[in-house]
């Protein structure tokens, strides 16, 4: 790409080198070294060490009620980013001009502002949170369906936005050949549509999942801060950074930050992957 | 496309979607609209025009308008070395840039404190220096530009990809400097993603919170940014305070990005006439 066309001058040579040790010692500086110094410094007193905080109870907790929350989120929002990627491609009705602009709302919204809105809606206060609550006895705020809707909220364009795109390009004479052929419309939907989605879906869910992993503007509004209850991992980090417990924040800033790190190169690693067989 | 006959399938799935996007998104959004001018204008105005109401606004205002300018000078660098330069290690740059849109804002902010902080791996540099940068303004800058980073850059590769290099050529031949070539040839046709890449920042720069919250600490009159100023709103039950400045964040953060939205749309149906 544009290698034929580049200009192999000396005055060329010194301005790409001119431009590019800024942009990478930039970038070095930027994300290597705080990511560097983080990891020595949870493995000051080694692995054991490292293990130990993490497996603490209240850390523990912490962890588990962020991966499971952060898991159900991601199956209803791969579920309904699907049906709602469709939607919006293949109907018209009226309003869905409407409705497309709000999809990226979420990613306008600050997460604290997200929070904010979510614990007006279903708290006590408000007719639909006081429905749940003396009807169902069901509490969403300050408990761990609270952050389930709260991470749903700020995860619905990732998966919708990924799967959009390919579904416009779809070649349809398959699924007209399909349908000649007698195929039912549920069968054309799994046989001949869902396979090219299912990779656009795979990467913007493990995109949702690790974004949810480390959100915290929304979750500490909507869930509180109660351990071993509602607090999750970052705001346990937020909570042992107050209390001047550095072991224990960088351990689990670590966890976050593998957990992070793994999700994101097997989504690069997925997209490319699809990219390069279309 | 088949929009001639509906099934009842497919009213199914458009009901399925307008309910579940109206119980996700637009109740709470609507509810909270309707709550924060409850009780009318006046305590909003009395909260508008109190100085820590206009002192954290218009401290995120400064910390995002810088955020902004430095990514659009290093965002275009960054992009512009990832698409026309070929290196060593380039694949594992492009898994690098997208790092801070995945780790926890308060590791972040945790990250800057390790460096910067009490005791931290580079406060000797910064005694020498005799500057500070934890619990003041230059670490929140520092920790709204880390999390602000991948946007610019993200905005850039494609339309860097997608320039066109005749031109370029044909401004070299013709004489021009790169500095000519770069203002009159090449900046003209990146201007709409510059203009999108910096809208994007300036939104997600000025939401910032977990980062900013523990790199800075929020101190009143100090260190509060518009969302500290929210957060301690709460805590301390000023719940009109914490609303209007909610929708002066959130109403700003949705009209630029739906604006940047409709500069995008028509620079790409100008690009296919």
């Amino acid at each position: 790409m544009g290698r034929s066309l580049s200009r192999k001058t000396p005055r060329s040579q010194i301005s790409t080198y001119l431009l590019r040790i800024p942009a990478l010692l930039y970038l070095s500086m930027m994300i290597i070294v705080p990511l560097f110094v983080i990891i020595q410094d949870g493995f000051r007193e080694g692995i054991p060490g490292l293990i130990h905080q993490i497996t603490l109870p209240i850390a523990k907790h912490a962890i588990l009620l962020t991966l499971w929350t952060s898991t159900l989120m991601t199956i209803i929002n791969a579920v309904f980013g699907l049906i709602t990627a469709y939607v919006m491609v293949r109907y018209e009705f009226p309003g869905k001009r409407l409705l497309n602009a709000i999809i990226d709302l979420p990613l306008a919204i600050p997460t604290l502002v997200t929070g904010i809105m979510l614990v007006i809606l279903y708290g006590p206060q408000e007719t639909l949170g006081n429905f749940l609550l003396e009807k169902l006895r069901l509490q969403i705020i300050f408990s761990p369906p609270g952050i389930v809707i709260a991470l749903l909220f700020i995860s619905f364009p990732f998966v919708v936005r990924n799967i959009q795109p390919v579904l416009q390009e779809l070649d349809l004479t398959q699924e007209k050949a399909a349908a000649t052929l007698g195929a039912s419309s549920w069968q054309i939907f799994w046989k001949v549509v869902f396979p090219s989605l299912a990779l656009p879906m795979l990467s913007g869910s493990l995109l949702s999942f690790s974004r949810a992993v480390g959100e915290f503007g929304a979750v500490v509004i909507v869930a509180g801060n109660i351990p071993l209850k509602t607090q999750t991992a970052a705001v346990y980090v937020l909570g042992a950074v107050e209390s001047e417990n550095r072991l224990g924040a960088s351990a689990i800033s670590i966890l976050l930050v593998s957990i992070a790190l793994i999700i994101l190169i097997t989504a690069n690693t997925l997209h490319r992957h699809w990219g390069a067989h279309r | 496309m088949n929009t001639a006959k509906k099934g009842w399938g497919a009213w199914l799935l458009i009901s399925v979607v307008i309910l579940y996007m109206g119980f996700l998104l637009i109740a709470p959004i609507s509810v909270f609209v309707k709550s924060a001018f409850k009780d009318g204008l006046s305590p909003v105005w009395q909260s508008i025009i109190a100085p820590s109401f206009l002192g954290s606004l218009s401290l995120s205002v400064l910390i995002a308008l810088l955020v902004v300018m430095v990514q659009v000078v290093f965002g275009t660098l960054i992009a512009w070395v990832i698409v026309r330069q070929d290196f060593w290690g380039k694949s594992l740059l492009n898994n690098i840039i997208e790092i801070p849109f995945a780790i926890s804002p308060v590791v972040v902010g945790y990250m800057l404190l390790l460096l910067f902080g009490r005791n931290g791996y580079l406060s000797p540099v910064i005694d020498w220096l005799n500057i500070k940068v934890a619990f003041a303004v230059p670490g929140m800058f520092l920790a709204t530009l880390f999390v602000c980073l991948p946007f610019m850059i993200r905005e850039m590769i494609p339309a860097i990809h997608n320039l066109d290099q005749q031109q370029e050529l044909a401004a070299a031949t013709l004489g021009a400097n790169q500095w000519e070539e770069f203002w009159r040839i090449i900046f003209p046709q990146l201007k709409s993603a510059v203009i999108y890449g910096m809208t994007l920042t300036l939104a997600r720069a000025l939401g910032e919170f977990g980062a900013v919250l523990v790199i800075g600490g929020g101190i009143q009159g100090r260190t509060e940014t518009a969302t500290l100023y929210i957060f301690r709103s709460l805590e301390e039950r000023q719940f009109i305070q914490a609303y209007t400045m909610s929708i002066f964040l959130g109403a700003f953060s949705v009209f630029i990005v739906l604006v940047a939205d409709r500069i995008k749309r028509k620079s790409k149906i100008n690009r296919f006439h």
